[in-house]
């Protein structure tokens, strides 16, 4: 028997060759998986960012696989992140005026700025960008930023009147002026509105009753409260004939795609949103992370994010600049991303038109918000 | 005279009985009176901490706005169910007394398609009809009418309530008037009973029931959807579920929002015992 046995592996049937082939055959794709297995990167972010066009190439060159969960606002975040255990995220994409309060709660991890070329930023405070820095210690880095201000239909106001945010009031616009739904933006642009300039966040009591009244005063002309989509929305299909709260981030995605649309920076000033990338405290992946945020820094991520389908951002970085310049002269153009152009965002910041999106500094977040609601109610 | 037979413990109906019971206690019950005690926690640095204060309450209920926002809630959904029984009810008459059984299956049938499709994308489908440059102010415009400002009103709030009740308001009120004993029309229309008072005076008294049913899930639907009243009404005023998503989207302040939450549920509670007390109230008995 025991030879029998012997000779039978040495000389398989045809019958065994079947099933040991078979079973080799179909213990392959188990085998491969193992071998080169996609790693799954849990990322926090605005809409767009872990979408195939600005993620797929890096996925692709590095095997992994981006699954996004997307959130609208600071305190959104801070919110799911708060709710999630430790090391649920591998990768947050946080507005700068919250990444003080992440680092503050413990929820990023500490970075080591030799491994970002912060010598390449466009602008000195991108190197140091308020709340970025703890210490001496770095927490986040900027990967983009965009400029709020009059976002309006060209068939309903004029360039002219587009540059002082007075025409939200403007009576041919009655019921046709949109808000984003979040207080911060918009409170801020009335804030502007009464000439607050720089110190548009820091407001004592008086102030801030002035930005009530005025931000009161313009209820009579709003049409609607909408989410991104309802932004975007209502003023493809001329619902809404002006937009607060809002900038090139939205009426950029609709300018190509030939709306009358268009933001601009008014002579009050306009507020910056500024996109920052942390490291989630406990991430276990923090190698390909930073490798991550390495790329959304260079010439192609930059150029992937100035471009990218939900939203577009300004480049920070001069290398990210002249790729941009170089691919898509146009959509540089249109954004003013040519050095020497008059709304080069760069100048703009240095000519003190341009404030930094901050948290209030003498109320709360919950006071904006109560009289947020109030708002809507009236 | 027997002495009362003492009722033994069924285990058959019990052990069919329990996964219901079961199910409500882990999936309703549970998280009722989880939501209840969260009311009384509070928030630090956007995490939720156990406590057991009023703040929340007087909070909520202190404000101007909370008010406005019930009153507008309890005014669209009323407005809603009297809207869609009205409009629901000449269909479920016609549906149930005078067309054939096939035609009325096949209906029925067409009613139910869309519930086969998202209440989200039904909705967003609104805007290319009810937007200035859309469908329905393009056909306006040929006889030199407008253009109307439908999406962002309460107009397009209530377009949007009758999007997700109408159907199942139009197949309870069918099924309700289908089950009227016809004999009983035919008696009064043979005792020289007009038509509409026969409708009033026989078809909807013995329809009572299944039409304040329809009517109380129309309500309960319009009350709590944030759908319509956000996309198509542009959250102008806010109602309360757009406010349960603000209290939680700023702030995260979930204690708050379950005040709110509550809020609802009582009034949902209290209009759907009303409406069933009235619903199974016999005349003449006390």
């Amino acid at each position: 028997m025991a030879s029998n046995r012997k000779n039978s592996v040495l000389t398989p049937s045809r019958r065994d060759v079947l099933k040991y082939g078979g079973a080799a055959a179909l213990s392959m794709p188990f085998v491969s998986r193992a071998w080169a297995q996609t790693v799954e990167i849990n990322m926090l972010a605005w809409y767009g960012h872990g979408e195939p066009d600005v993620v797929g190439e890096f996925e692709a060159a590095n095997n992994v696989k981006f699954k996004p969960k997307y959130y609208a606002g600071g305190d959104n975040m801070l919110g799911l992140i708060a709710q999630s255990p430790a090391g649920t995220y591998d990768i947050i994409l946080s507005d700068a005026e919250f990444v003080q309060q992440l680092n503050a709660a413990g929820y990023i991890e500490e970075l080591n700025a030799a491994d970002y070329n912060f010598d390449d930023m466009l602008y000195d405070d991108f190197k140091q960008f308020p709340g970025h820095w703890a210490d001496g210690k770095l927490h986040s880095v900027m990967v983009r930023c965009g400029h709020l201000g009059v976002s309006y239909n060209k068939n309903a106001i004029t360039a002219e009147e587009a540059q002082s945010y007075k025409c939200f009031w403007k009576p041919e616009v009655k019921g046709k002026v949109g808000h984003f739904d979040w207080h911060l933006p918009s409170l801020g642009m009335m804030s502007l509105t009464n000439g607050n300039g720089a110190g548009l966040w820091d407001l004592d009591d008086t102030k801030w009753a002035a930005v009530k009244e005025t931000t009161m005063s313009l209820r009579p002309q709003v049409g609607g409260f909408f989410d991104y989509g309802g932004t975007f929305n209502s003023l493809k299909n001329g619902e809404m004939q002006a937009m607060c709260g809002i900038g090139d981030w939205i009426t950029g995605v609709l300018e190509k795609d030939g709306a009358p649309v268009a933001s601009v920076v008014p002579k009050e000033g306009g507020i910056q949103w500024t996109e920052s990338y942390c490291i989630g405290k406990g991430s276990e992946k923090q190698e390909i992370v930073k490798k991550f945020i390495q790329y959304m820094l260079s010439p192609e991520g930059q150029v992937k994010s100035a471009q990218m389908a939900a939203y577009p951002g300004f480049c920070i970085t001069k290398a990210g600049r002249a790729k941009l310049n170089e691919v898509d002269k146009k959509e540089a153009e249109r954004t003013g991303q040519v050095d020497g152009m008059p709304n080069d965002p760069i100048t703009l910041i240095k000519e003190g038109r341009i404030h930094y999106r901050d948290i209030p500094k003498q109320q709360s977040l919950e006071d904006w918000n109560d009289f947020w609601s109030e708002y809507k109610n009236a | 005279m027997n002495p009362p037979e003492k009722k033994s413990l069924d285990l058959y109906a019990m052990t069919w009985r329990l996964p219901v019971i079961v199910w409500q206690t882990i999936f309703f019950v549970g998280p009722l009176l989880f939501m209840v005690a969260m009311s009384f926690f509070v928030v630090k640095n956007y995490r939720m901490v156990e406590a057991f204060e009023f703040t929340n309450w007087e909070k909520m209920l202190g404000r101007g706005y909370f008010w406005d926002s019930y009153l507008l809630t309890l005014g669209l959904a009323s407005l809603s169910t009297v809207v869609a029984m009205l409009i629901a009810f000449p269909a479920a008459y016609a549906l149930a007394f005078k067309v054939s059984d096939s035609a009325r299956r096949w209906a029925i049938f067409l009613l139910i398609i869309p519930f086969f499709t998202s209440y989200l994308v039904r909705t967003f489908s609104w805007y290319v009809i009810l937007a200035e440059s859309g469908v329905i102010n393009a056909i306006l415009g040929y006889v030199g009418l407008g253009p109307y400002t439908m999406l962002n009103t309460k107009f397009g709030t209530i377009v949007g309530y009758m999007t997700l009740t109408l159907p199942l308001v139009v197949i309870l009120q069918t099924f309700a008037l289908a089950n009227i004993d016809t004999r009983l029309v035919e008696a009064a229309h043979n005792l020289g009973c007009k038509p509409f008072a026969t409708v009033w005076r026989v078809v909807i008294p013995l329809a009572k029931t299944g039409l304040i049913i329809a009517a109380l899930f129309c309500f309960i639907l319009s009350f709590g959807d944030f759908v319509a009243p956000y996309y198509l009404g542009g959250s102008k005023p806010p109602t309360l579920p757009i406010l349960i998503i603000d209290t939680t989207k700023s702030g995260q302040q979930w204690p708050r929002a379950a005040v709110v939450a509550i809020m609802m549920m009582v009034t949902l509670f209290a209009v759907a015992f009303a409406a069933l007390t009235a619903a199974y109230h016999k005349r003449g008995r006390s």
